[in-house]
Order: C-alpha cells, then sequence, then structure tokens
C-alpha cells in the first residue's frame, strides 16, 4: 500500500464495536473509501460505510485483541497503489505490501500485523534515459523516458494522468530512485518515475477498440476452437480438480502477452509457492528471458485476512492498467473471483445488508462488470495502444454453473471455459469441454488466423466442430446399443473424433515439449486428423471394411504429434504413412 | 482485570455482557457460575457497551449472577515437546491423568498466515503403503488431503493405516538425519463417539504411536463450541512440533463435517445471515485457516501434513462442507460406498480422488521414472472400463469388442488386485507400480498410448497378453 508520499492526517477517531474484520468507529472524518489505520497497532482498512458519525472499516489484517476505544487514524486518501519501476518480479499481498519485505522486517515467515512497506523500493535507483528534450512540450500520459526494468521489459516513464502538462525545462539521463525528479515542467511541476493510483477508479484512455488480435496461449483447445483477442475477456468456471489453478498457470506461462499479473485470490498457499519457484526458472517464449522478468504476482491465500481478498483483484487490475498505458499488452489471471464475491458477501453479512441470492450483495453483478469493464484494447491517451485482457478463473459451489457469481460472470465475457469434472476424472487434460465452451471472438479474430497461420484455418476448424459435435450425438446412440450396431460411415467418424479429442484437445501441461503449441502446429495436429478423415472416407467408399481402415498402424501415431520436438517432419511422414498404408487397403 | 455480573442476554451458546471497559475482540472470557463452576468463552463481537461471547463448554447453568471475567488476551495454547505420548481434552486439559504441563512457550491458537513467499513447496513423497494413493493420488510433506467419506464406511481404518505405514522411502536408506526429523502423529478428534475414539486409542496404544502423538479427544457428548478450538489446538501443537522442534507431523481431524455443524450452531445463535444451507458465510475462509496451516517452510526441517476425515451428508460431495474443503485442500481420497460393499479394502474410489501436488512430488529421483505415465495410463484405462460397465449392462458383453472386454477386465482387476490390499498391508511404491504394469499389460501395447515408447518397451510384460489370450480361449 501506499505510503510513499505524505498525507494530511484527518481528525482521529475511536473504535466503536469490532466484529471480525469490520469496525466501526466514532467520530472519524473520513471520506467513502478512504484509507484508515485501526487500533493501537496501526492496521490497514478502508471506510465502507458513514451513517451519522459511526464510519464502517473494513480491516485488511486480523483483528483479534482490537478493543473499542482504541483510535482510529483517517489518512484522507483511497486506497492506491504504487506504480512505478520494481513492480514486475515482485510478489504483493492484496494492498500492494511486498511479501519478502514483509517476511524481513517481520522476522518471520509468519504473516504478522500492523507492518507497512511500499509497493515499490523507494531507495533503489534506475537507469534513466529520456525520451523527450528540454523545450518539447508533454501533456498528460506521455512518455518522457525509459528504465530498464527487466531484461525484457522497458519501463515507460509517463506524465501523471493528472497532470496539466507543459514544457520541459529540466531532464536527463541518469540513475535516480522512484522519488527524485527526473523531468520538470515550466509549470513547475516535477515529474517522478513514481505515481499513485486509486485502485477503485480506472486509468484514463482515449478509446477502447475492437480486439483483432488472439491472444495466443499455447493451449490447442483454447487457441483453436475458443481464442481470446488481446484485450478480451474470458471466465474458467469448474467444480474443484477439475484443472483451474493448471489452465491458469499455462496461460500465465505461455500466453504471448508483454506483461503478466496474476492474482491469488482466496486460493492456496502452495499454489502461489509453485509460482513463485517456477517462474524465475521458466523462459518466456517469446523473449528467452526468465519468465518473472514480465510477471508481478498477487497472493492473497485463503487464510489471509478476507478483506485485502476484497481488494487484491483491484490491486491487481490497477497495475495491468499502467503497463497498458505504456503501450504493452497485458493479461490478467485472477484465480478465483468466486472467492473474490464470498469476500464481498462475507463483509456484507457483517454489515447486516439485505442480502441478495444466495446471501450475495444486491450489488454483486455491478462490481463484476464494472471489474471486467476495465478490460480491453485501448487507446491511451499518450497516443499508444494497449490491451489488458482479464482471464477470471470461478468456482462454482457443487459444480453448479446456475449459481450468481458464474452466471453474472457469463453476463459480462465473451469467452468461456467450462472445465468438465468428467473429462477431468478420465484425466483428459485441459478438462475444457468442447461442447459448452464458447468464444465470442471467432470471426473477429479469424482474419489473423487466416493471415499469420493458414488461410483455411476457418474451414479446417469448423470441420473438427463438426466432427466433435456429430461424435456426441453418436455417443447418445453407442451408450444405447453399442458401437458395433451403427453403420460403418459413423463407426470411422467415432475413431476420427477419438483421435482429435486424443491427440489434439488434450495436452500434458507437465511434458516439456507438449506444454506450450504453437498455432502452427495447432493447425498441423488438427490437419493430420483431417487427412486421416479424407483417406479413411474414401478408402471405405472403395469398399475397405471399417475394421481395416482403423486398424492401420500409421493412425495411433497421431496421439504422439504433441510430443514431438521436430513435429513439422512428423507430420509429413506421418501424413504419407497414414495415406500410402490405406491406399494399400484397396 | 475487572468482573462484571451484568448478563443480559443468554441465547444458545452465546452469552451477553453489558461493560464500561472496552475489550478486545477475540478475547478469552471466564465466566463463574454461583455453583463456583468456571467456564471459558471467547469474545465474539465487542462494543463500547456490550460484548457477545461465545460459551465454550454450553450455556447450560448459567444465570444472570454468574459473574464475567475478561482475561485481556487471545486464546493461548501452552506447548511443549513434552506434549507427545499425551491426551488432552476439545480444550486442551490433559484427561490421561499424567503430570501437569510446562509450557515451552504459549502461542495463540489462530495462528498466523505463512507467508506465501517463506513456503516452500512441497514435493517429497510420502509412501503411505496404499496403492489406491501411492500409485494414482501421492500425498507428499507439508500437503493437506482430506479424506471424504461418508457414513458407515471405513475412513478411520484408512486413516489408521496411514499413520502406521506412512515412511519417506529415501529417508531411512540416508538414515542418519533421523534425529533431526522425527515423525509424530497429531489427532484431532472432533464430536466422535466414544467407540470410534477407542478405535483410535487402541490402535495407538497397539502400534505405540501414542509415544510420538498427541491426542485431542472432543466426543459426540462434549459441548458442541468445544469443537471450534479443538483443531486450533491441535494445529497449534503442529506448528509448534514441525516449526520449531524439526518433526514431520501428520495431523488427523476427525471429523470436519462436525466441526462445521459446531460453526452453523454458533452462526444461527448470533442471527447472522446464512449462506447455504444454513452454514455462516464465512466457513470457506474458517476452513481456510485451519487447512492452510500445512505445509513447509523454507529453511526448517519440519513439515505439517494434514489428512482431515469428513463425511459428506448424503453421500453428496456437493454439499458445502465437502464442497468448500475440496476448493482449499490440494486433493481428496473418496471413500467408495459401491467398492466397500465389494468387500475391497481399503475402499478408495481413484478415479475422483485426486492429488494436486501429485506431479511434483513423483518421477525420476523422487518414485520412478515410469510413475507418471502409468499413472495416467491406469486412470484413462479403469475410466474407460468404468463406462463400459453401464453399456454392457445393456447389450452384453458379446457385443462388445475385444479391446472392450478388454478394459472390462482391467477395470474388474484393477479394483481386486492394486485397490484392494486389506488394512494391515503396506506396499512400497515399486511393488504398487509393479502392480500396475502387471494389469496394463492386459491390454495391447498400441492402446497404451499415454505411456512413452521406451517406457513400454522396458517394462510391458509381453507374455500377459498371451496369457490373458489363452485365458479367453
Amino acid at each position: 500500500m501506499s505510503q510513499a508520499t505524505d498525507t494530511d492526517v484527518r481528525e482521529d477517531g475511536i473504535i466503536e464495536s469490532v466484529s471480525g474484520p469490520v469496525v466501526t468507529a466514532r467520530d472519524l472524518d473520513a471520506r467513502m473509501n478512504d484509507v484508515v489505520y485501526v487500533g493501537s497497532e496501526g492496521l490497514m482498512g478502508e471506510v465502507i460505510e458513514i451513517e451519522g458519525n459511526i464510519t464502517t472499516i473494513q480491516v485488511y489484517e486480523e483483528t483479534s485483541g482490537v478493543s473499542p476505544g482504541e483510535p482510529v487514524e483517517g489518512t484522507g486518501s483511497p486506497l492506491s497503489v504504487d506504480l512505478g519501476p520494481g513492480m514486475l518480479d515482485a510478489i504483493y499481498d492484496g494492498v500492494q505490501r511486498p511479501l519478502d519485505v514483509l517476511e524481513e522486517k517481520m522476522g518471520s515467515a509468519f504473516l504478522d500485523r500492523g507492518v507497512d512497506a511500499p509497493g515499490i523500493d523507494l531507495e533503489k535507483t534506475w537507469e534513466f534515459t529520456p525520451e523527450v528534450e528540454e523545450g518539447d512540450a508533454v501533456e498528460a500520459g506521455d512518455i518522457v523516458g525509459t528504465v530498464p526494468e527487466t531484461p525484457s521489459i522497458d519501463h515507460k516513464v509517463m506524465v501523471p494522468p493528472d497532470s496539466e502538462g507543459g514544457e520541459v525545462v529540466a531532464i536527463e539521463s541518469g540513475n535516480f530512485n522512484v522519488e527524485e525528479t527526473v523531468v520538470e515542467l515550466d509549470s513547475g511541476e516535477e515529474i517522478q518515475m513514481h505515481q499513485e493510483w486509486p485502485v477503485r477508479q480506472q486509468r484514463p484512455t482515449v478509446e477502447k477498440e475492437t480486439p483483432t488480435e488472439p491472444l495466443i496461449s499455447g493451449q490447442r483447445v483454447l487457441d483453436g476452437l475458443f481464442p481470446i483477442a488481446k484485450g478480451g475477456t474470458a471466465a474458467i468456471p469448474g467444480p474443484f480438480g477439475s484443472g483451474k489453478t493448471v489452465t491458469q498457470h499455462q496461460l500465465a506461462k505461455w500466453a504471448d502477452a508483454d506483461i503478466v499479473v496474476y492474482v491469488g485470490c482466496g486460493e492456496r498457499g502452495n499454489e502461489m509457492t509453485e509460482v513463485i519457484e517456477d517462474f524465475p526458472e521458466l523462459e518466456d517464449p517469446t523473449t528467452g528471458n526468465a519468465l518473472m522478468d514480465r510477471t508481478c504476482l498477487i497472493a492473497n491465500t485463503s487464510n489471509m485476512p478476507v478483506a485485502a481478498r476484497e481488494s487484491c483483484v483491484y490491486t491487481g487490475i490497477t497495475i495491468a492498467e499502467y503497463f497498458r498505458d505504456m503501450g504493452y499488452d497485458v493479461a490478467l489471471m485472477a484465480d478465483s473471483t468466486s472467492r473474490w464475491a464470498e469476500a464481498m458477501r462475507e463483509i456484507s453479512s457483517r454489515l447486516e445488508e439485505m442480502p441478495g441470492e444466495e446471501g450475495y450483495p444486491a450489488y454483486l453483478s455491478a462490481r463484476l462488470s464494472e471489474f471486467y469493464e476495465r478490460a480491453g484494447y485501448f487507446e491511451n491517451i499518450n497516443g499508444t495502444e494497449g490491451s489488458v485482457s482479464v482471464i477470471g478463473a470461478v468456482s462454482p459451489p457443487g459444480g453448479d454453473f446456475s449459481e450468481p457469481v458464474t452466471q453474472n460472470t457469463l453476463r459480462i465475457v465473451k469467452t468461456f471455459w467450462a472445465l468438465d469434472a468428467d473429462l477431468a476424472e478420465r484425466r483428459h487434460f485441459p478438462s475444457i469441454n468442447w461442447n459448452e465452451s464458447y468464444s465470442l471472438y471467432r470471426d473477429q479474430l479469424d482474419p489473423w488466423f487466416e493471415d499469420n497461420v493458414r488461410a483455411d484455418w476457418p474451414e479446417t476448424r469448423q470441420w473438427a466442430i463438426d466432427t466433435l459435435d456429430e461424435e456426441a450425438e453418436l455417443q447418445e446412440i453407442v451408450q444405447l446399443v453399442g458401437k458395433d450396431a451403427l453403420p460403418e460411415d459413423q463407426q470411422l467418424t467415432l475413431e476420427i473424433a477419438r483421435y482429435l479429442r486424443e491427440a489434439w484437445l488434450q495436452q500434458n501441461a507437465f511434458h516439456d515439449v507438449d506444454t506450450f503449441c504453437e498455432p502452427e502446429k495447432t493447425y498441423r495436429i488438427m490437419d493430420a486428423a483431417k487427412t486421416y478423415n479424407d483417406a479413411a472416407f474414401e478408402a471405405l467408399d472403395a469398399g475397405v471394411p471399417v475394421e481395416e481402415i482403423t486398424d492401420i498402424d500409421a493412425a495411433p501415431r497421431l496421439n504422439r504429434i504433441g510430443v514431438q520436438e521436430d513435429w513439422n517432419e512428423y507430420i509429413d511422414d506421418l501424413e504419407d504413412e497414414i495415406e500410402s498404408q490405406l491406399r494399400e487397403l484397396y | 482485570m475487572k468482573e462484571y455480573q451484568t448478563i443480559t442476554e443468554i441465547s444458545g451458546p452465546l452469552v451477553f455482557v453489558e461493560t464500561d471497559e472496552p475489550v478486545g475482540y477475540d478475547d478469552i472470557v471466564e465466566i463463574e457460575l454461583s455453583d463456583g463452576e468456571t467456564r471459558r468463552g471467547q469474545v465474539l463481537e465487542s462494543a463500547s457497551d456490550y460484548v457477545a461471547i461465545q460459551v465454550f463448554e454450553g450455556t447450560e447453568g448459567i444465570d444472570r449472577d454468574a459473574s464475567v471475567r475478561f482475561l485481556g488476551e487471545t486464546m493461548k495454547m501452552p506447548v511443549t515437546e513434552d506434549l507427545l505420548g499425551r491426551v488432552m481434552d476439545g480444550t486442551g486439559q490433559p484427561i490421561d491423568g499424567g503430570p501437569e504441563i510446562v509450557p515451552d512457550e504459549r502461542r495463540d491458537i489462530v495462528g498466523e498466515a505463512i507467508n506465501p513467499f517463506s513456503r516452500e513447496y512441497p514435493e517429497e513423497f510420502i509412501q503411505t503403503g496404499v496403492s489406491a494413493i501411492d500409485g494414482m493420488n501421492t500425498l507428499v510433506r507439508g500437503q493437506k488431503l482430506p479424506i471424504f467419506s461418508a457414513s458407515g464406511l471405513p475412513h478411520n481404518d484408512l486413516a489408521l493405516q496411514i499413520a502406521r505405514q506412512a515412511t519417506v522411502p529415501e529417508e531411512e536408506e540416508e538414515g542418519d538425519d533421523d534425529e533431526g526429523s522425527e515423525f509424530a502423529v497429531i489427532f484431532g478428534a472432533m464430536g466422535i463417539t466414544a467407540e470410534e475414539a477407542n478405535e483410535f486409542m487402541d490402535d495407538f496404544e497397539r502400534t505405540g504411536a501414542l509415544e510420538r502423538s498427541v491426542v485431542f479427544m472432543n466426543l459426540a457428548d462434549d459441548p458442541a463450541v468445544e469443537r471450534t478450538i479443538t483443531p486450533r489446538l491441535a494445529l497449534t501443537t503442529a506448528e509448534y512440533l514441525a516449526f520449531e522442534k524439526d518433526y514431520h507431523v501428520l495431523v488427523i481431524l476427525t471429523d470436519m463435517t462436525n466441526y462445521c455443524e459446531a460453526l452453523r450452531e454458533i452462526g444461527a445463535a448470533r442471527e447472522e445471515v446464512p449462506g447455504r444451507r444454513g452454514y455462516p458465510g464465512y466457513m470457506y475462509t474458517d476452513l481456510a485457516q485451519l487447512y492452510e496451516r500445512a505445509g513447509r517452510i523454507e529453511g526448517r526441517e519440519g513439515s505439517v501434513t494434514q489428512l482431515p476425515i469428513l463425511t459428506m451428508p448424503g453421500d453428496d460431495d456437493t454439499h458445502p462442507i465437502p464442497d468448500l474443503t475440496g476448493y482449499i485442500t490440494e486433493g481428496q481420497i473418496y471413500i467408495d460406498r459401491d467398492l466397500n460393499s465389494q468387500g475391497i479394502q481399503p475402499p478408495i474410489n481413484v478415479l475422483p480422488s485426486l492429488s494436486r501436488l501429485m506431479d511434483d512430488g513423483i518421477g525420476e529421483g523422487l518414485t520412478r521414472a515410469d510413475h507418471a505415465d502409468v499413472k495416467d495410463q491406469i486412470f484413462a484405462a479403469y475410466a474407460e472400463g468404468e463406462d463400459l460397465r453401464d453399456l454392457v449392462n445393456i447389450v452384453g458383453r458379446e457385443a462388445l469388442s475385444e479391446l472392450d472386454n478388454k478394459y472390462l477386465d482391467f477395470a474388474d482387476r484393477f479394483e481386486e488386485e492394486f485397490v484392494d490390499q486389506g488394512t494391515d498391508t503396506a506396499r512400497s511404491i515399486d511393488e504398487t507400480l509393479e502392480l500396475g504394469w502387471d494389469l496394463l499389460s492386459m491390454l495391447p501395447k498400441d492402446a497404451l498410448n499415454r505411456i512413452d515408447e521406451d517406457l513400454i518397451e522396458e517394462h510391458y510384460r509381453e507374455d500377459e497378453t498371451a496369457e490373458a489370450v489363452e485365458a479367453e480361449a
């Protein structure tokens, strides 16, 4: 949390009552959503209700032992994040306190209370290179210089969005810390690398545009069937054990975004540790540098205070917007938005608000749409273009998608990746149900796939969808009468569809090669299945019995394409082999 | 310490007291009844002129004249290595007639969250000797893996079997760092019957495990509210032993369903807005505060592994208790009624079971290089066989292809040979995997599409298929 700049300390109040994370204070002069420090230990909290001279505060830390009569101190500013170089390769809690710094300050592996730390290192110096010269006129949002933040990312130093702008009177290159002035304007305004921004407020932009470029995930079922656009929104709902977190991790690892903000909201501590341990060692597929160099982690695990869980998604998206302003494509993963919604519910119930559906507050839908609307492909105020893609996991109770969080999310997002417990049970991963999922970006992204992968991408994909659809229908009959009762052509379709499922849709996230699949390879595996399909139907028409067609030894090799490093050659050989083996049959 | 005789309301497990001095949230309270009996409770809500207190031992017999003392501190637990071998009640008072506990330290029972940055990722394989777990849903040190069971199923036998057999293979070989990292079992019972408790105690005594165990007993006839602190005492002890004294601690908590019932009771008494099925809206957070206390910490020897047991009401895993648990824990082990009635011991249904930490805990150098592939293939083949069972009921075995018949046989043999092993057999991971290969070799080689070709060459039993064909003929 931001405490880098001095703010006027406003009049103090006195605690009136304490109930879990909700504290009320008397005589506190604070505005709605202001940050306050509660009790003699100075626990951080936020004003969420004002009634007469009673102010209600949600506290971001444990409140055990806090008693009425203790002081409450206002800061006069809303919950903000510190923005500036040093956010990448960092791991924060829900209110942007760096967890590594907290460990050091607390001297313990356990999270103590009342310790605060700025979100970025205020002492560290960065090498600043000017992008403008003395005499240039700059406006709010303009880039005045760059700082090599990590080997992958140049951090752009921008004029704050609320600045009046003016003419540059002094600027020089050199090493500065984030609080030193790097640019002076004729208006007397001094610009530092450090900015602050209130988390609940969207950073300004010029215009939201229609996204036309896919966010390539390297996951065949996503890129192939249900692509998400750069600047798009997606939801991944699924019961526990269906692979939400693995899918989110895969996206964080392989998505071709410039920056990844990963928000672990109310999830498992060990999972965050896995990310912290894995990411520095993994290679970013686009730059070859460590994956951590482009990643900002926000970890508010399920046992950390509930109010900070409510704020962590806002902290995440504000950081994402800041990088968007530099012209980067940012992908934000929130795992899981259900925990965020539950945090809202918990606080709402402590406030004794009238509950809506299933005890969730009536404003659930509004909060969700507000959040997802901060995603998009934007023209920034400095003229650059950048995007924020948001991918939210949803954890519906009992795997029932009709519950409020899933339903309200689906009303907003345009991509729906439905995870399926049955598929997970038979270890079909990623267990994304191809019959239920959808992507509304498909049509607007087709031109990109046609230009950058293959011109017949949409047709081939449609063939795959039709085959899988037909399989779903045929499976219903098979369940009743058995496979052998079907006509030969339908038996063949089932066989082809099986290869589509096993060779194409399934992907092993834990296999070094298979974990990432470039669009070209996605296309070629799909196309190899189609080659088999076409040749097989030709053979069938020529009178070859279906058993002989499905028995050729080349066919099972389709399932091994995923793990091949030299897949191009492998597929060339395999297609020839399949065709020649089938030719031999008639 | 101020004493009040200003109780205004008594309702269920709650007592409301008027106060004129501020009282800390979560602070411990002593209530002295007119007959001199003392009860303990905790502050649930603190306002400037009154507090709400939750009384652990129940409010029976409390009247408005009872006097209330606020101790000015939150609930603490005396911890020491000497707790090993001791039996306590649900509030941490010794009930084994042993000497008084001289604490090294007094620790807050709520416990602070482990900084995710300070955690160490769990990847040390624990061999439980149970094939369905070791082979298919491997447990690792620092994991929390609940057993999803239901009334009338032998979940306790499984928990005991694991507590008895659990070892870490490599360490035995090294043998030298035994001193630094001993194994301890903490048993937290919440609302279980005296008979079940005896079953556990008898087994602990029979196997000599009691010496390295700490037992907390809240029985079915003990006050329900007390159940909310029993697991916290157990976990506070576990953290102390693991992170201060370098023990590898296995915490068995049973039955989490009773714990959640107690939460609901308190919530209802406080007239809170209920969430699903009347359980409080904060149950996820509350359960997480227990389950997340499992783990490893960088730079410390010990670990806390949790094995909570819960009985699913109506065998329904969408019920809030198993549902919320599944979202927090790192997998789950399902005990299956059908398998149990078939006499399979332990009746673990591997298909819906899952260990999330498995993939990093197995493989070369940890278990065996072929472990992951074998597991994937068995899952796929068993799922296929399970599916076919439905079909076979309609069309009969003859209508199925040869391969389909093999899958059916595979599923049967998998249950009878792999899963069924009795409660006293401990299988090493090698035995488990070899058994897996025996079964997989029933299937033709090219059906093993999840296994690396080299591994098939190395392990596939060529004659096994021949035998199967002969047997069929």
